[in-house]
């Protein structure tokens, strides 16, 4: 058996990455919710971010919380034309083409970070360096502080948003049901363009949080396939969820690489599985059966 | 354009019912029968790859483009069929048998797939048989005492019947004989109460509930019939490789199917087969490109799948029936000639489907 330290220590470390799980999972959640598409290219968005982000600081000179700031906003804007000039134009198709569409627009985003920044792992300096010693023996990186903070701020400013702002309820209201808003009138176009944006830029400041853990690479958008586990475990239709889901497999993962070292890298996608065996919709179900 | 006059049954069920249709697969079939007398050994396999791909399109096409289950996981069962037939014959079990055990495993292995994903939609599928691609994966390179893991396994020679099959051409005939088979049970499949249900499931679930299609079994079928073809193709490629290792069969193979039907035309058997005719002559047009374009574009390494994802939107956006919706529009004009009318083909204004009521 572990001793009780190693065990807090692997619950520590698989909390925090659960809470970096969980900062790209909420993009995914809130794009889904808007427009019911899987923004396959979502870890793409989170890599760009961390790019972008080490841009402006190069061409700031260095300062990171203004290269953040500009960082996040250029992916945002980003989001806003993906939605503006081509996923809106595919609506009502079958899911096939609009998951192999997210898909290609993973790899022309990779393939152009690549082109753009070079095939090298990059550095990004953040503020966040150090350790903080919570007991003896057991210490954690302030990088890892700083992205469950993030998610904690961003779930609060998220909720805020979605229950106390105009915008935010109109958002509801078009995710509910797209037709009954825009007979409403509301811009339920706008919206949805505004929502990839959101999404857009919350993956952004994820790549950036995530970059002195992840370093800044053109393959770091893989993450994003392990956050869609986590969503998927938790029901991908609620934020919530989501949120729960992603903590459980950042947990989870490193125990079962400890114990089952075979596995490795895997484990998310095994108990991912057997959620869905057991309850096809997540735990927190979403769906409901259509009645005639 | 001709009319058709059914005065008897066998019209009614006959594939190629027009002329023009018999002339264009008869000459295709031709050439591919006469291919190995004027091409030369590289193209020769190239072309044997090509109908592999076609196989493994148009297994993946029954289950995506004919029932509407996404899967991303369909190189896993390339992977498993050409696993399970190398370990096979390695042992010194027959070809035939071989092949024939391969399809039943990979169809069973499908089966119990679709059983559990016969609960799941939409994308809660498609991540489900991903996660399902990246296990199997992991298993082929960890269970080193079967596969050898990522050491690689080499693939013994072909021997059908007693008779070696080893030469490029040879190969070539038995990958032919194999598409030949699998189209005409592709398309007889969709004459039969089995595939129209499959069919019916795609286009409403609830309606083909309504109607009385036991929609679980369906999908359990789709996905068991889709596996065993797809193994089929892996049993194939698995010789044309020659050398197998677990890296072959992973995402980017799956995408590369997805993309073959999805740029192909989805829900058309024919568009599996252009499919990969795109998929085989696209890399032979980028490395083509590659010399033709100034050498600080053209030799940058992330070139290939730029253009490969590029292609992917432009189809999707432009044509979404694929180079099979294209080739219909082109026929339909020579076919009607001077009749043919842009509004023939306008799309109806589509909205959003929801997955939330189902």
């Amino acid at each position: 058996m572990l001793p009780v330290n190693d065990v807090i220590h692997l619950a520590v470390t698989g909390l925090a990455q659960g809470c970096a799980y969980g900062l790209i999972a909420l993009g995914f959640v809130l794009i889904y919710k808007a427009t019911e598409v899987v923004n396959f290219a979502h870890g793409e968005f989170m890599m760009l971010g961390a790019f972008a982000v080490l841009a402006w600081s190069e061409a700031l000179g260095g300062s990171f919380w203004p290269a953040f700031i500009l960082g996040c906003l250029s992916i945002g804007v980003v989001g806003y034309l993906i939605d503006a000039q081509i996923m809106r134009r595919i609506i009502g198709q079958s899911s096939a083409s609009i998951f192999i569409m997210t898909v290609a627009f993973g790899f022309i985003f990779r393939s152009l970070a690549g082109m753009i920044w070079g095939w090298k792992t990059l550095m990004l300096d953040t503020p966040f360096s150090g350790k903080i010693v919570l007991a003896e023996g057991l210490s954690i990186g302030v990088d890892r502080i700083a992205i469950v903070a993030a998610t904690i701020i961003l779930c609060v400013v998220l909720y805020l948003f979605f229950s106390r702002t105009r915008y935010g309820i109109a958002m509801q209201a078009a995710s509910q049901n797209q037709l009954a808003a825009y007979y409403m009138g509301i811009p339920v176009k706008r919206l949805v363009s505004i929502t990839w944006a959101i999404g857009a830029m919350i993956a952004a400041s994820a790549g950036a949080l995530l970059a002195p853990v992840t370093q800044v690479d053109t393959m770091i958008g893989f993450l994003g396939i392990k956050a869609l586990a986590g969503a998927i475990v938790g029901g991908f239709g609620s934020i919530p969820g989501a949120l729960i889901g992603c903590l459980l497999i950042g947990i989870i993962e490193p125990f079962a690489d400890y114990f089952m070292p075979e596995v490795k890298g895997v484990s998310a996608y095994i108990v991912m599985l057997l959620v869905l065996f057991i309850r096809p919709q997540g735990l927190i179900s979403q769906t409901f059966q259509k009645k005639v | 354009m001709q009319t058709l006059f059914k005065t008897r049954y066998e019209d009614d069920i006959n594939f190629l019912a027009k002329t023009g249709e018999k002339v264009r697969v008869g000459l295709v079939i031709a050439f591919l029968i006469a291919a190995p007398l004027f091409l030369q050994s590289y193209y020769l396999s190239e072309l044997g790859f090509l109908l592999v791909y076609a196989i493994a399109g148009i297994g993946l096409m029954i289950l995506t483009g004919h029932t509407g289950q996404v899967s991303f996981g369909h190189a896993a069962f390339l992977g498993i069929g050409a696993y399970c037939h190398s370990i096979l014959i390695a042992h010194g079990v027959p070809f035939t048998v071989s092949v024939v055990l391969t399809m039943i495993l990979c169809g069973l292995v499908g089966m119990a797939l679709g059983r559990s994903a016969s609960k799941m939609h939409g994308f809660y599928l498609a991540i489900a048989t991903l996660a399902f691609l990246i296990l199997v994966e992991t298993l082929l390179g960890e269970w080193k005492s079967m596969t050898n893991g990522h050491a690689g396994l080499a693939v013994p020679g072909m021997k059908i019947l007693g008779i070696s099959m080893g030469k490029a051409w040879q190969q070539y005939y038995v990958d032919l004989f194999f598409v030949l088979a699998v189209v005409v049970g592709a398309s007889n499949l969709f004459r039969s109460p089995t595939g129209r249900s499959f069919l019916a499931v795609r286009d409403s679930e609830l309606s083909a509930r309504s109607l009385g299609v036991n929609v679980e079994w369906v999908k359990i079928q789709s996905f068991g019939v889709s596996a065993a073809i797809t193994g089929l193709a892996g049993v194939l490629l698995a010789h044309q490789l020659s050398f197998l290792s677990p890296e072959v069969f992973s995402v980017l193979e799956s995408l590369k199917l997805m993309l073959m039907i999805v740029v192909g035309g989805l829900g058309s058997i024919l568009g599996a087969i252009f499919g990969a005719i795109l998929i085989s002559v696209l890399p032979i047009a980028i490395s083509f490109l590659k010399d033709v374009l100034p050498p600080n574009i053209g030799q940058q390494a992330g070139l290939e799948p730029l253009l490969f994802g590029v292609i992917i939107v432009l189809f999707i956006v432009f044509e979404p029936q694929g180079i099979y919706g294209r080739w219909m529009k082109i026929r339909y004009f020579f076919e009607t000639f001077p009749y043919y009318r842009k509004s023939s083909f306008v799309r109806q204004k589509s909205y959003l489907k929801t997955e939330r009521l189902r």
